[in-house]
């Protein structure tokens, strides 16, 4: 019995960094319709960028976070401006192989300026687990919890209550409704990809104390937030945090009764059940 | 003059027959490769035998996804299957890698069938397709690391041999007719089917799905059969990747880089055409190992450069180098009528 609570507990844990990196996807493919292939690799960037605030100034990754996310906002509204603003409109899969050839671009600049060699964070007075009888509490994956609780909250209401967030929602609905009404779409384009690569950023962030960071070590999160984005419902913000949730916690049992290698396949499985049996998601709308 | 030559070079509307000045570049290039042995070094080889085998692949996807329209992001799963079948097959039970090569073009085709079924019947269509190929691609890569008798993830190595009975060619030469055999069968294959009622049937489908519907074209069928023979076809070019290099792991068959690889020389050629990948195989392979060369002391940059010519590609010429050519010379021929 304890080994399922420490599973359900690990899984929801795991599931909330998840989450919030799959927001990302959600958020860019709900205002854009960019599927970002170069998500995984900008959670790689997230973890180097916090890897070297970490070293330069002596900070831990949590105090680091606000300049990761000012970094990470910058680096994405960039690519938008010169890469993706030129394509929008143009038909095709150009956005898809854009992003891809984008992740290859800087997994490998990674690799050429950091080189292979593994890296890692620790935080001192982190480095321990919290008790609470026959279960452990990972104190890091706690603090990354509370933190993309927050971020998303941030996000909604960012989303939900501002000015920035309706120009923002007008824009996912109807670009050229948004353009008569006098928003700048290219310019919400470019801040909404931001707040995505944001969202990309943190979770590379969150995860550098649990986890080596080397160059290609976003990937294995690329293809597991496209599967949580799209079981939530692509574009779907909510639907993203709570298909986050589940597939850390199916993953944590997957691996707690099949062990560790077969979790994958569990998760490939239901992303392929999702597209076949309701492609719009757990939380969209009807198909 | 020479945009006259690039016109008819370029020309794909001569009521289907190929125009003097394709005949001319076609036959001089084929001659090139073919004479490559007696004025190239064997070092060398091994980059026209890349160029070769490189075009052959993103042929294949050129049938599915160029012509059909139908993305997908998860070749290697199909290449994976043709390059295991045969080592495995041959290996541990000592079948005849000629043989493997056939089983694992039915293997690859069935699976092709399961998961063009599914996707089709349940009308996966754009980004939602290519991710699902990718997914299963990837489910293909967890089953072969984890299953033991699929040797896992330590591969399966193959042993050389000098026997053209055992799918090796004896020498690079051996292997530089057999590739280029392939890729002219193949390209042959893809000239013929643009057509026939089938190719109009697959451009119909790329170009408006409903439409074509609308009009009575089967489009389930026909999406079904560009899926699978794109996958036997790629599964013959994972069997030929197997018995050239002798050794394969999950993470090199299935590998999200060698799905790429089927893509970009066919978008950087122009996806769609026929001459296509071969012209994105003749551009992208040779800078690959300029670069390789030239920065071998940084790890990474040949890389860099691959993918920064991806993205300028679709920046710049999203129609890839024959669909710039044709542009460029009609604003030429325009100029001139202005004049």
């Amino acid at each position: 019995m304890n080994a399922f609570f420490q599973a359900s507990i690990d899984g929801i844990l795991m599931g909330g960094v998840y989450a919030l990196a799959a927001l990302g996807i959600s958020l860019i493919f709900g205002v854009m319709r960019i599927t970002n292939f170069a998500h995984g690799a900008l959670i790689t960037v997230g973890m180097y960028v916090t890897f070297e605030l970490c070293i330069l100034i002596g900070i831990t990754p949590y105090i680091a976070l606000p300049i990761v996310m000012i970094i990470m906002f910058i680096i994405g509204f960039l690519i938008q401006k010169i890469f993706l603003n030129p394509l929008m409109g143009v038909a095709g899969y150009n956005q898809l192989l854009l992003t891809q050839g984008l992740a290859i671009v800087i997994e490998n600049l990674i690799l050429v300026i950091f080189s292979a060699n593994y890296k890692s964070v620790t935080i001192p007075g982190f480095d321990s687990a919290i008790s609470l009888g026959a279960l452990t509490i990972n104190k890091p994956k706690l603090v990354a919890f509370i933190f993309v609780a927050a971020i998303s909250i941030g996000i909604y209401i960012l989303l939900e209550k501002t000015d920035l967030g309706r120009a923002i929602r007008a824009t996912s609905v109807q670009p050229e409704g948004a353009t008569l009404m006098g928003i700048e779409v290219p310019k919400i384009n470019q801040i909404a990809f931001g707040l995505g690569i944001i969202c990309a950023g943190v979770a590379g962030a969150l995860l550098t104390p649990t986890q080596y960071i080397y160059p290609t070590s976003g990937n294995s999160y690329s293809l597991k937030c496209f599967v949580i984005a799209v079981f939530g419902g692509l574009g779907n913000i909510w639907g993203a945090i709570v298909a986050g949730l589940i597939i850390g916690v199916v993953e944590s049992f997957s691996s707690l009764y099949m062990g560790g290698s077969w979790s994958e396949l569990v998760v490939y499985l239901i992303f392929i059940m999702t597209l076949i049996i309701k492609p719009t998601g757990l939380l969209g709308k009807k198909g | 003059m020479i945009s006259d030559f690039l016109k008819r070079a370029t020309n794909s509307t001569n009521n289907g027959r190929l125009t003097v000045q394709q005949i001319v570049i076609i036959c001089v290039l084929s001659l090139a490769v073919l004479l490559s042995p007696l004025y190239v070094s064997n070092y060398r080889l091994n980059l026209i035998i890349a160029i070769l085998t490189s075009a052959y692949f993103a042929q294949c996807w050129n049938l599915m996804s160029g012509y059909t329209g139908q993305f997908s992001f998860g070749h290697a799963a199909f290449y994976g299957l043709g390059a295991y079948t045969s080592s495995i097959l041959f290996v541990d039970l000592g079948i005849n890698p000629w043989i493997g090569l056939v089983l694992g073009m039915i293997v690859a085709g069935l699976v092709a069938a399961g998961i063009g079924y599914l996707s089709f019947h349940y009308n996966l269509k754009g980004d939602y397709f290519a991710l699902a190929t990718m997914a299963f691609c990837e489910i293909l890569r967890v089953l072969f690391k984890n299953t033991k008798a699929l040797h896992a993830s330590s591969g399966v190595s193959i042993p050389y041999s000098k026997s053209i009975a055992l799918m090796q060619f004896g020498s690079k030469q051996g292997f530089l007719y057999a590739a280029f055999v392939m890729l002219a069968a193949i390209t042959f294959a893809l000239y013929k089917i643009r057509r026939t009622k089938m190719g109009l049937y697959f451009v119909a489908i790329r170009e408006n799905e409903d439409a074509a519907r609308a009009l009575g074209i089967n489009a389930f069928k026909y999406k079904m059969i560009a899926l699978i023979a794109s996958a036997m076809l790629s599964a013959i070019g994972g069997s030929f990747y197997a018995q050239y290099y002798l050794y394969i792991d999950p993470t090199i068959a299935f590998s999200n880089t060698v799905s790429v690889s089927a893509i970009t020389p066919c978008i950087i050629g122009g996806a769609g055409t026929v001459f296509g990948p071969i012209i994105g195989a003749m551009i992208l392979e040779p800078i690959s190992e300029i670069t390789n060369a030239a920065l071998s002391n940084y790890i990474g940059m040949n890389m860099v450069v691959y993918g920064l010519i991806l993205v300028i590609v679709i920046m710049v010429m999203p129609k890839g180098v024959i669909g710039l050519t044709k542009e460029l010379v009609n604003k030429y021929d325009k100029k001139k009528a202005e004049e």
